[in-house]
């Protein structure tokens, strides 16, 4: 399902902005970059526009970090049966170098805090994958005290694959609808979590009760 | 297991066992002698196995039940050890130096329930709650509910649909009406209206 | 004068844009076999050329420093130095590169050189796992190269120069001729060793995307991590060339080239393929036992 049209951010009022130095130590502060995330548009040419599009889309890289039971279900997708490197998608180990961050299920606080973290570091071009009911509306989570309920409050979310576990089909289905948001240049999460920061950053503090970490992690 | 449990009752004032199974008994012994009778039961009763620590919140009587399971690997029998402490301002003296295994257990029972536990390295460090700030979320005078809608943005339009039912539903609908309505009839003298609707929706 | 300099500059273009284009499609053709192996379909041959674009048209970086920008330069820079030092065909005019005689301590430095500056970009990055993988790539590629040295050693007492177009000139006229049959100890602790300078498994501890630690790219991204990959393209199918000069008679023409060299780095896959993945610890002392003794017993022989 595509959340692509909830336009209900309202902005933050005054009193919930809070400076970004009140989050962090005063010895922590010189060691971070205090800088707001910028959006940057793609190019104006068309051609060039979708040159680079195409290119994003035929080789994703995927950040291989399980930040939930689903995780499980992203095993076989690398093996002889599901192989989707022939869609040019290849496991990477490091947020900076992945384009490609797949939420395996439930996010719990804890994880959140570590999801947004591997997020913000990862380059401008970058697709939220939301994997599992749980992501979509808490799902079996729904009373749950630890788990969000609705990812894309925290996060820009491109495409979520609702099933409890969605099978690695599901997945190729989800990965195919993301390609096909690439190469239309609707996947512009990035900028959108720019263009929205302080919304995002209100939601993710709410949860995050111990924000020990800069305004944006570079 | 009956010599184990009889020197429990006679040494430690504990109360009459209850048994499970005949590998499987419980037994409830006062907050004060619990962990004599657990060091006991590890060096001289050949329970050397600590299975798990578990707690019950039994709000109606107003006090925690802490379950110490101890297993006897060699013949294969459980002994728990229940030890009731008050609900209030719980205390519990720390049983790490028995086992490593119980500053883990003791943390966690600190964090979801609120025990403190004197003296068990590391006790007041989050485990899994990492800045919360209401009330243990385990115990049960916490609506968990009511604590997720009001923190993480409720989807409108939730619906749940169990696939046995919903395929029936979908392939023979006059027989699932037909059972439906069988149901309801039986259940209708007890229960009441409310729990059903939602039920059924 | 300036005419010749031309010349040359385009030559050298020439033969960069060929060998780039060579080392792109290799690597898909690798990657093409590994995943039959593995029973995938894997991805499409043209595969590298899209993650090269696709790693362009990423639209931000962020730098760790002076020395982080270097990093993948001194990269790239070892990957295009060492390639332009080797003759690719023998004979050829804009083949032969930049070749002269004593080249091959140079290209036996150049070899290293790539690695040093990433181990300094790597450190720059701050990241701890870069520094570990950094540490233990270094420790695994000095392991590799140590027989590697030997077994040139041994080629240059047995040929008497130190110039690569030297050795391939004695190797001319006749399969008997190639270093393989005439020297085959050296070859045998070269093969070996080769398996370890390529990063193939089971040699690749230090930059497997599987090991938490992807080792010393851990931070490079967008045009950093072209780079590098583009290096690839560079540095491998020198090292390829390299060792078709040596060992296997060089090339008098270019189908010669892609033949010798393919099947070169079919030796690497298959080994690659076969062998999981060694410790540091059991690969260093694997590389410091059996290659370095052939190599010692190789120059040994040449020696009296």
């Amino acid at each position: 399902m595509d959340d692509r049209k909830m336009k209900h951010r309202s902005p933050v009022p005054e009193e919930e902005l809070l400076s970004p130095d009140a989050f962090l130590a005063p010895e922590e502060r010189g060691l971070f970059c205090q800088d707001r995330p910028e959006p940057v548009e793609p190019s104006k040419v068309k051609i060039v526009r979708d040159f680079c599009n195409w290119a994003q889309a035929n080789s994703i890289f995927i950040l291989a970090f399980g930040t939930g039971c689903g995780a499980i279900e992203m095993r076989p997708l690398f093996t002889a049966r599901y192989d989707i490197s022939r869609y040019g998608m290849f496991p990477r180990p490091t947020p900076r170098m992945s384009s490609l961050f797949i939420i395996g299920g439930y996010a719990s606080v804890k994880t959140m805090k570590r999801i947004v973290r591997s997020y913000e570091q990862m380059q401008n071009p970058k697709f939220v994958m939301g994997l599992g009911s749980c992501t979509v509306n808490g799902g079996m989570y729904y009373d749950s005290y630890n788990t969000v309920k609705r990812l894309d409050h925290y996060i820009p979310v491109d495409a979520y694959v609702a099933g409890c576990m969605p099978r690695p089909e599901s997945l190729i289905a989800g990965f195919r609808r993301i390609k096909k948001l690439i190469m239309e240049g609707k996947a512009e999460g990035a900028n959108e979590y720019a263009k929205n920061f302080e919304w995002y950053k209100r939601n993710q503090r709410r949860i995050i009760k111990d924000w020990n970490m800069p305004e944006y992690n570079w | 297991m009956e010599e184990i449990l009889k020197i429990l009752k006679d040494r430690f004032d504990a109360s009459e066992p209850r048994a499970r199974r005949v590998d499987l008994s419980f037994i409830t012994v006062p907050a004060d002698r619990a962990v004599e009778a657990v060091t006991w039961m590890r060096d001289h009763g050949e329970f050397t196995h600590l299975v798990m620590i578990s707690c019950i919140d039994r709000i109606e009587d107003g006090v925690f039940e802490l379950i110490y399971l101890l297993n006897d690997p060699v013949a294969y029998l459980d002994i728990g050890i229940c030890v009731e402490i008050g609900r209030d301002d719980a205390e519990m003296e720390s049983m790490h130096h028995l086992w490593a295994v119980v500053r883990v257990y003791q943390r966690e029972l600190h964090e979801m329930f609120g025990i403190k536990f004197p003296g068990s390295p590391g006790v007041d460090e989050p485990m899994i709650l990492e800045g919360w700030d209401d009330i243990p979320p385990m115990r049960r005078d916490f609506d968990t509910l009511e604590y997720a809608e009001r923190t993480y943005y409720p989807r409108e339009g939730r619906s749940t649909s169990d696939p046995a039912t919903e395929m029936e539903e979908r392939s023979y609908p006059l027989d699932a009406g037909v059972k439906l309505g069988i149901k309801d009839l039986a259940r209708s003298g007890y229960g009441d209206k409310e729990n059903k609707t939602k039920d059924r929706e | 004068m300036n005419r010749e300099l031309l010349v040359l500059i385009g030559k050298a273009i020439a033969s960069l844009f060929l060998i780039a284009n060579y080392g792109l499609i290799l690597s898909g053709v690798m990657y093409k076999i590994i995943a039959r192996v593995h029973g995938r379909f894997g991805p499409p041959v043209w595969q590298p050329y899209i993650n090269l674009f696709k790693l362009l048209s990423m639209r931000t970086a962020v730098s760790h420093g002076i020395m982080f920008y270097l990093g993948p330069i001194f990269r790239i820079t070892g990957g295009v130095g060492l390639y332009l030092l080797i003759p690719a065909v023998y004979g050829s005019s804009w083949l032969s590169n930049f070749s002269f005689s004593g080249d091959i301590i140079l290209v036996l430095y150049f070899i290293f050189f790539g690695m040093l500056g990433m181990a300094l970009g790597a450190a720059e990055s701050g990241h701890p796992y870069s520094a570990i993988g950094v540490m233990r790539g270094l420790a695994q590629n000095t392991a590799s190269e140590l027989p590697f040295v030997l077994a040139v050693l041994a080629l240059v007492a047995q040929y008497k120069t130190l110039s690569i177009t030297g050795i391939v000139a004695a190797q001319q006229g006749g399969f008997a001729n190639w270093t393989v049959f005439t020297n085959p100890l050296a070859t045998i602790a070269a093969m070996l060793a080769f398996i370890g300078m390529m990063h193939r498994s089971p040699f690749d501890v230090h930059l497997a995307p599987q090991e938490i630690p992807v080792g010393p790219p851990t931070e490079f991204h967008s045009s950093y991590l072209f780079m590098m990959s583009f290096n690839r393209a560079f540095f491998g199918s020198a090292k390829l060339v390299l060792f078709a000069n040596l060992f296997f008679g060089g090339a008098t023409s270019i189908p010669e080239l892609v033949a010798k060299t393919f099947l070169i780095m079919l030796w690497t896959v298959f080994v690659g393929v076969v062998f999981p993945r060694y410790r540091l610890e059991q690969s260093v002392r694997w590389l410091l036992k059996v290659p370095t003794l052939i190599g010692l017993l190789a120059l040994a022989l040449q020696m009296f």
